[in-house]
């Protein structure tokens, strides 16, 4: 067997997820920390959440990235899984290279050139700038996250299934749905959850296209992060990596579960 | 079996097409056009290049290329431009430093050990990436967490000056995209063929040399997905430079950023992002392509 598990290798596996998780790690740590200063230690308190719950612009702000982060999240998934099955469905079609060009360029576009190009559509279009116009843009955004998501598992799924279907007399929507859309599933719920978490994660973008009353988490993380580290925004920090952490880990054992369960019926 | 020509199919590609055509490719054309404005203080802060469709084309020859001249005289933004690309050079370098011993321990971890270990590198890329960065000033201050751990053990005894300099900088970046490196690299050294390995060892090559020879180039498409996946969003970071780094680190993203907040000057910003993405075209180019690659052979 030549792929030895050394020593070389445990020793940077340790110091790597060190490296990952250590800052993390810290940041929960002191947001229960009772002092004020933040990296002295003054004994543990959870004062810092319950003073959260009085901050009525955090609150605010929250309440804003969540509405963003569901609806943003639900249409772009939509919007992704189309996308998806146009690049792995149809063969050549008009303008192929574009679109997909269109799909892969937002995964590495630096996030102040899309946010500054929608913010200037939204003015030249006179669109009035709030919830919508963030929520648009983070719907641009992440259907490309989820397009590449699903894709990756359409490509892999059997579409004589769904032949069979359209044979049997189904129209190609109902195959769509009962036959091909339980079987990519995971990937589906795996892409909204990417397109939610990127949502609620997004200062840059959400910065050039809010308006007022539109104030996301991050904005308001960010104008307080840039005036000092607070216990407070420890705290905020702290709720935020619980949930997403919480969400992920659901989400990894609920598609790990259902991954399972089409093969076995089909079988 | 040929393709079934219904309407389904074709409203799943034109949906999306459109939604991407309207809100991706239309604003960087807008941009484009108030990067040929002439600034003025109206609100919005440019003159309107034109007024409908049909003015495009006559008012092009009148356009003005002032900002993009500015741009090339000022040095100010030639600076931010090549110490954007220097900074996310080395730090793609560092990164791929990091990451390789990383993904290769994952590669060769038992198996069933795997799926764990990738599941916690791609966890910290779900957490907020503004959460990430703002962990490391707490860590970094002249009074933070570092300093507090080198003074007790003794290995100083004058705070280190990290935050607000460019190591803050390359810092947080290697820490921020380091899963973008670990995954493509760990992809392709988990998919090897171990028989290749054999085969070397079965011919005398020491482990070193297998490695060198026959591991590594066989990394090569993880290492180059891997880099551009650091590169390309590094070179227009805004959120590290601007909370790691100090007034001397020069990035063109917390250029454009401040041109558009503070200055007002939206010709200027929108210039700015069209050069970056003149800069960028190539190497998103290449990652497309890559990508493409990548899905035909699998």
């Amino acid at each position: 067997m030549m792929r030895r598990f050394t020593a070389f290798n445990l020793v940077s596996i340790v110091l790597g997820f060190a490296f990952l998780y250590l800052p993390i790690v810290l940041l929960v740590i002191y947001s229960f920390n009772a002092s004020r200063l933040v990296t002295v230690w003054g004994g543990f308190s959870t004062k810092w959440y319950a003073s959260l719950l009085e901050n009525e612009a955090i609150l605010d702000a929250a309440w804003v990235t969540l509405r963003v982060g569901l609806v943003s999240a639900t249409i772009a998934t939509v919007l992704g899984t189309m996308g998806a099955v146009a690049l792995v469905r149809r063969g050549r079609f008009f303008g192929r290279t574009l679109f997909t060009g269109m799909i892969m360029a937002p995964l590495v576009m630096p996030e102040v050139i899309t946010g500054l190009s929608l913010l200037l559509l939204f003015v030249a279009v006179d669109f009035d700038r709030g919830f919508w116009t963030v929520t648009i843009a983070h719907i641009s955004f992440s259907m490309c996250f989820v397009a590449v998501v699903v894709q990756s598992r359409l490509v892999t799924f059997d579409r004589s299934l769904e032949e069979a279907a359209l044979d049997l007399g189904a129209t190609p929507l109902r195959a769509f749905v009962q036959v091909t859309l339980p079987n990519i599933f995971p990937a589906v719920a795996a892409g909204w959850m990417l397109a939610f978490t990127l949502s609620l994660d997004d200062l840059v973008i959400a910065s050039f296209t809010t308006g007022p009353g539109a104030t996301t988490l991050p904005m308001k993380i960010y104008s307080q992060v840039r005036l000092g580290v607070t216990p407070e925004i420890n705290a905020v920090c702290t709720i935020l990596v619980a949930l997403v952490t919480l969400g992920v880990l659901t989400a990894t054992i609920a598609t790990k579960a259902r991954a399972f369960s089409p093969q076995a019926e089909a079988r | 079996m040929g393709e079934r020509k219904t309407l389904g199919p074709r409203i799943a590609t034109w949906i999306p097409y459109a939604w991407l055509i309207i809100f991706f490719l239309a604003p960087f054309l807008i941009v484009f056009k108030i990067s040929l404005s002439e600034p003025t203080l109206a609100v919005p802060p440019y003159a309107p290049v034109f007024e409908s469709l049909a003015d495009i084309w006559v008012k092009i020859g009148a356009l003005s290329f002032a900002n993009y001249t500015w741009l090339a005289e000022d040095a100010l933004y030639i600076k931010a431009y090549g110490s954007s690309l220097w900074i996310a050079f080395v730090s793609t370098i560092l990164a791929f430093l990091i990451g390789y011993p990383i993904a290769y321990g994952m590669a060769r971890a038992p198996r069933g050990l795997r799926p764990i270990l990738l599941m916690m590198v791609i966890l910290p890329f779900w957490t907020s990436f503004l959460i990430r960065v703002y962990a490391w000033i707490g860590i970094l201050k002249p009074e933070g967490l570092l300093n507090q751990f080198l003074f007790f053990v003794g290995v100083i005894d004058q705070p280190l000056t990290i935050i607000n300099t460019n190591i803050a900088v390359y810092i947080g970046i290697v820490y921020s995209y380091l899963p973008f490196m670990v995954l493509p690299l760990y992809a392709s050294l988990e998919r090897m063929d171990e028989t290749l390995l054999e085969a070397a060892a079965d011919l005398g090559s020491t482990p070193l040399k297998t490695f060198w020879q026959v591991t590594f180039p066989l990394s090569l498409p993880g290492v180059f997905a891997g880099a551009l996946l650091v590169f390309i969003p590094a070179v227009g970071e805004f959120v590290i430079p601007d909370l790691l780094g100090g007034s001397e680190t020069l990035m063109i993203g917390r250029t454009l950023w401040n041109e558009f907040f503070f200055n007002r000057d939206w010709p200027v910003a929108s210039a700015v992002a069209i050069v970056l993405l003149a800069l960028l075209v190539v190497p998103i180019v290449i990652f497309q392509n890559a990508q493409a690659r990548m899905r035909e052979t699998r």
